[in-house]
């Protein structure tokens, strides 16, 4: 396989095997962050080089139960730590759309993977965005699920209060069929919910309301990409829909407060690299605080180091209350405003991402790369459903369209895309 | 605002390490991050209250598992059946 993306970690093209059923014999790329056994899994990371799962993820066994041909695991952002998947420790995947910027992240491989066509499906994961922002910056169709849809069982955690697995295709029918095959009830899973999908996308959208936040077209938005989100909602207004605008007073919160949930959570669940059950040997003649820390810093990148740190100390004694206590609260309140807002509308729409995929290199500041994920990070704090959907371009680079919708709703998020698409391919 | 000194005390605390030529870079974000996090103190409401996910803790039931060879293919040192680990002592 010619990968001059890097989209891949691991291919299994000489060993594939594929069955029968709704994915028979559909190239499917899986992100590494999710348990494949018998095939390295890394979360692009130094810390599990080597790793190789003794299980499947249940979305992987649903994925063979239904003949799917697994080809490979793609890059990431170091567990899911970023917006660009130039976090990996293993080198950054480049945008099939112009290879001097990047795909997105942190599903960055598995969006270019399908953009570039070297699969027609792929899995991703987003915890603030991860599926959505390489889905947008790539010009692919990419699918958060309700929280809860899709079993995390199999999923390495970085986040698991806001973290979902999802479907990415290059049609919203792809990603229907892809969501089809991996939802549903999963008793290994201690969050998983049973709602079963069982969809075909629906182009029917007459007389439906969309919310039109303006906090998604407010000033950190580039300008052109709002043009091109609004042209595309004039498009949905056509077929029958009528916009409502509204606001989310508590989105102003809603970066801190994800990124102090994420960080918190983080720490506690990057606690077990320990290299002692798996990952690079520990010496073991050390004493345990010393040997641990040896491993943790060769095998963790910086943005996962600071990340814990982070955590670390906003969990600390002195500090709870004021970081991670009142971010509960502030997410509490980004979940008040949405069902406010659904109560009135059905589904909001808005841009994905605040700007085009950046330039190689271009993010280095860490709080600034941390700002572009203001538009996709309430959706999982809500734990709501949200697709991005291509919809036009900027510099010749592409836009995505976000449709978000009420929890366990994602039937008709994904029939409102299904919808769009149609008039414009 | 944190000093360059608690910066490393968190690093210990995490056992992540920080190695001596990245600190004060690294501080110096720490504290932008923090400083963007203080927005936080104006944040007014109430404390969620679980609605929909029940509790699916129960008392432990042996089922087949992973076996044992599965469970050490993946750990560096291994010693008759068990796990090797740095000293806790």
């Amino acid at each position: 396989m010619d990968d001059r993306y890097n989209a891949f970690l691991t291919t299994t093209c000489k060993n594939v095997t594929h069955g029968k059923g709704k994915l028979s014999g559909i190239a499917v790329a899986v992100k590494d962050n999710i348990s494949t056994r018998g095939i390295e899994t890394t979360c692009a990371s130094k810390i599990l080089k080597g790793y190789v799962p003794p299980y499947d993820a249940h979305v992987v066994e649903l994925l063979k139960r239904e003949g799917a041909a697994i080809v490979g695991k793609t890059n990431m952002d170091e567990f899911g730590m970023g917006t660009t998947t130039e976090n990996s420790a293993f080198g950054p995947t480049l945008n099939p759309c112009d290879t001097g910027r990047v795909p997105g992240g942190s599903s960055g491989g598995s969006a270019a993977a399908v953009a570039a066509g070297m699969v027609r499906m792929a899995i991703g994961t987003d915890t603030g965005g991860s599926i959505r922002c390489p889905a947008a910056f790539c010009g692919i169709v990419g699918l958060k699920p309700t929280y809860g849809r899709v079993s995390r069982f199999g999923l390495i955690a970085y986040a698991n209060s806001l973290e979902q697995i999802g479907p990415m295709g290059r049609s919203v029918t792809d990603v229907s069929t892809l969501m089809d095959v991996i939802a549903g009830y999963d008793r290994y899973d201690s969050t998983s919910v049973n709602k079963p999908y069982n969809h075909t996308p629906q182009p029917e959208i007459q007389g439906l309301k969309i919310g039109i936040p303006r906090e998604y077209f407010g000033p950190g938005v580039d300008p052109n990409v709002a043009r091109v989100v609004n042209t595309a909602i004039g498009r949905i207004e056509e077929l029958g829909a009528t916009t409502v605008p509204c606001s989310i007073p508590s989105m102003e919160y809603a970066l801190a407060a994800y990124y102090v949930t994420c960080t918190c959570e983080a720490s506690s669940n990057l606690a077990r690299f320990d290299g002692v059950r798996y990952g690079p040997a520990t010496d073991t003649n050390k004493s345990w605080h010393a040997a641990y820390q040896e491993v943790r810093r060769a095998g963790f990148g910086t943005e996962v180091r600071r990340r814990i740190m982070l955590g670390t100390f906003a969990l600390s004694s002195g500090y709870y209350g004021k970081y991670y206590a009142k971010a509960q609260i502030a997410r509490e309140n980004v979940k008040r405003d949405f069902a406010r807002i659904f109560s009135e509308v059905d589904v909001i729409a808005g841009p994905t991402m605040p700007t085009i995929a950046f330039k190689l290199g271009e993010k280095s500041d860490p709080l600034s790369m941390y700002l572009s994920d203001i538009l996709t990070v309430p959706v999982n704090l809500a734990g709501i459903p949200a697709i991005s959907v291509p919809c036009g371009k900027v510099e010749g680079m592409p836009v995505g369209l976000q449709i978000m919708g009420r929890p366990f709703d994602d039937e008709r998020v994904i029939d409102v895309a299904y919808a769009y698409e149609q008039v414009v391919t | 605002m944190v000093t360059e000194h608690e910066v490393t005390h968190i690093a210990e605390l995490a056992d992540v390490g920080i190695n001596t030529g990245e600190l004060g870079a690294f501080t110096h974000q720490f504290n932008a991050i923090l400083e963007y996090f203080d927005i936080l103190d104006q944040v007014r409401g109430e404390q969620a209250v679980t609605r929909d996910l029940c509790n699916v803790l129960r008392e432990d039931v042996v089922e087949p598992s992973l076996s044992q060879e599965d469970v050490l293919r993946n750990a560096a040192h291994t010693e008759d059946g068990f796990i090797k680990a740095p000293r806790v002592m």
